[in-house]
């Protein structure tokens, strides 16, 4: 049984009612450029310099900024890059998410790849010289069920992947347990927005309107003894400084929280929303990059992921900028590497930008000055603790 | 000092710089700082590499004729992993010498002393040549020896930190107590880092980020060799003993004033 001070729910419910988060808020807004050169002065920054980083005045000083989140980047990851990819197991979904290609009102064609079509996605990838999978699924509990997350974990890792991670509806402490039993590494869970009635605006209806389960995800995953978890917030919902000083209290809960859990931060940007969805909070490239750049000064040690949602000029400025983690080559919708018969066309969650191919990505690495590293991880290191 | 060589498990090496293979821009670059480092003990992360792809962009850049593979568990929790990894590498035939490191906790990746012990002992059991990386505590490192570890590997300070020898006082007893070699492992930032560790009396030290991350890394690299070279120099020399008071070079001793 959980007490009220043992969940980040709770934590940042107390954050609200005490007027910590609305002090932290004014604190960005009045932040000087005094502020921000003293934040820069002590590394890694403390509480109040990340949130003089967040602020108007940092803005003007985004490359030492910058400059400063390389060289943390480096100090701690070295000059790499871990290279992934999602597979799409399926687009089924029950949940309406305004926001999402995947809501249950869109007309798109609905795919959910069998056992030996992961089998060949995965081949696919696994031959192109991927070894880190993330497994994505829409949420339907008929269409994928906990078993076909299960054997499809199983597969890939048996294929030789030696990370293989899932982003999915949140589930149960002991499900995920039965997933890290399978061989499951990782889970993403993004809350989407730590706004309440933002969330509740946006989520219309399906499981997914439960916002506590759904911000409760990440301690089942540590607690089930997964090695991994990735949090983030949708860049475009929320007010983006509430925003991102929640994801950072959020990051510090689990951190102190789960001593063992390794704990990694995304950065997901709407760019193309389906139609009538008006983005309320749209993030430029400068909060983008100040955001990651902040996380980076604030939290040395966090993964930081950046897809290729985001444009291919982006990108290779931020590689080894805060961001050790990308994906390349991805193609969002199911079944969408192996071209499986008519149904290559089901319909995609959200469009990608950067389209180049891994190689390619894999030479603007290379052209940062950086190596990117396709294994970081051994299928001998057992993703149960 | 042409005799002077570093003795693990009965073998010689005359470099006392053992270098680490991560955080490299670039496989050529890692294997141009090694050259320029003189190391002949290069550990390789066994969750970096592929051991069974000879393309691997690591394991390509070195020549196990030339150099002591020292794979090393890193990413391991606990010592049931640790052991597994070190048993894939010598089935791989990479070597079955293993740089021991039991971290669970992700971010500072401070070894578990207890679940070291514990793999320490398998290995050793199995035949293996264990170099444990361990926080500087005398006590285990006297344990670990006694068990039969080749070395015993206590860090300076946190892993890439840089920040030199923050465990002085618990490494000068490691040393004075050791029966088997001490290689300062960790946080060794600068080549004077290096050199203090080797005039205190340690055997080795084992260094990656600080050569890694340098603008110039062959440079630098050339720079910690030096480091090492000078800091076994003066720990063979023999060291004055600091003092309170100045005490003149030129005595005055016997003059009418």
């Amino acid at each position: 049984m959980e007490t009220p001070d043992q969940s980040f729910f709770h934590s940042l419910t107390a954050m609200e009612s005490s007027g910590a988060l609305s002090e932290a808020l004014e604190r960005i807004t009045k932040s000087t450029v005094s502020d921000v050169n003293n934040a820069m002065e002590r590394l890694p920054v403390a509480w109040p310099g990340f949130l003089a980083l967040l602020s108007g005045p940092a803005e003007n000083h985004l490359d030492e900024i910058k400059s400063l989140a390389k060289n943390l980047t480096a100090q701690r990851f070295g000059h790499t890059v871990n290279l992934y990819i999602p597979i799409y197991l399926s687009n089924a979904c029950i949940n309406q998410c305004a926001y999402c290609g995947f809501n249950s009102r869109m007309d798109i064609r609905r795919k959910t790849l069998s056992l030996d079509e992961v089998g060949l996605e995965g081949e696919r990838l696994f031959n192109e010289g991927f070894r880190n999978i993330l497994l994505v699924a829409g949420e339907s509990r008929k269409d994928t069920p906990l078993s076909l997350m299960e054997q499809s974990v199983r597969a890939l890792k048996e294929m030789g992947f030696v990370f293989v991670g899932l982003e999915a509806e949140p589930l149960g402490e002991d499900e995920y347990r039965i997933l890290g039993e399978a061989g499951l590494d990782g889970v993403t869970v993004y809350q989407e927005t730590y706004d309440r009635e933002m969330y509740a605006r946006v989520h219309k209806a399906g499981p997914k309107k439960d916002y506590q389960w759904r911000l409760g995800a990440p301690e089942r995953v540590a607690k089930a003894g997964i090695r991994s978890v990735s949090v983030g917030f949708l860049l475009g919902l929320g007010e983006f400084c509430a925003e991102a000083v929640a994801l950072a209290a959020h990051v510090k809960y689990l951190q102190k929280r789960f001593w063992q859990t390794s704990v990694s931060v995304s950065f997901p940007r709407i760019h193309q929303a389906p139609a009538g969805f008006e983005l309320a909070n749209a993030v430029s490239d400068t909060r983008l990059i100040k955001l990651i750049s902040a996380m980076r000064l604030f939290n040395p040690d966090v993964t930081l992921t950046l897809s290729t949602r985001e444009a291919p000029a982006l990108r290779d400025e931020l590689f080894g900028v805060g961001i050790n983690q990308v994906s390349a080559g991805s193609k969002t919708s199911p079944g969408a590497y192996t071209v499986i018969g008519s149904e290559s066309s089901a319909g995609e969650q959200f469009p990608v930008v950067d389209e180049r191919p891994p190689h390619e990505v894999a030479e603007a690495i290379k052209k940062a000055g950086l190596e990117f590293v396709w294994k970081d991880w051994d299928k001998n290191l057992r993703p149960v603790a | 000092m042409d005799n002077d060589s570093l003795e693990i498990a009965g073998r010689k090496f005359s470099s006392r710089l053992l270098l680490g293979t991560g955080k490299f821009r670039s496989g050529q670059l890692m294997a141009q700082a090694i050259e320029a480092s003189g190391s002949q003990i290069v550990t390789v992360a066994l969750r970096r590499v592929d051991i069974n792809n000879p393309r691997d962009h690591i394991m390509a850049h070195l020549d196990p004729s030339k150099y002591l593979i020292l794979p090393n568990t890193s990413g391991a929790r606990n010592a049931e992993e640790a052991v597994r990894l070190a048993r894939l590498a010598r089935a791989a035939g990479v070597s079955d010498w293993v740089k021991l490191e039991v971290t669970p906790e992700p971010r500072y990746l401070l070894p578990d002393p207890v679940e070291t012990l514990k793999a320490a002992e398998i290995l050793v059991k199995e035949g293996f040549i264990v170099l444990p990386y361990i926080n500087a505590d005398p006590v285990l490192a006297r344990r670990l020896a006694d068990i039969g570890t080749a070395t015993v590997m206590p860090l300076g300070s946190p892993i890439g930190s840089n920040q030199g020898i923050r465990t002085k006082e618990s490494i000068a007893i490691i040393i004075e107590q050791s029966p088997v070699p001490v290689v300062v492992d960790a946080g060794l930032g600068a080549p004077s880092h290096a050199a203090e560790a080797l005039e205190m009396g340690a055997a080795a030290v084992l260094v990656n980020t600080a050569i890694a991350v340098a603008g110039d890394p062959p440079a630098m690299a050339l720079a910690f060799k030096k480091g090492v070279e000078a800091g076994r120099a003066a720990y063979l020399a023999g060291l004055g003993k600091p003092l309170e008071q100045a005490e003149a070079s030129s005595p005055l001793a016997g003059l009418p004033w």
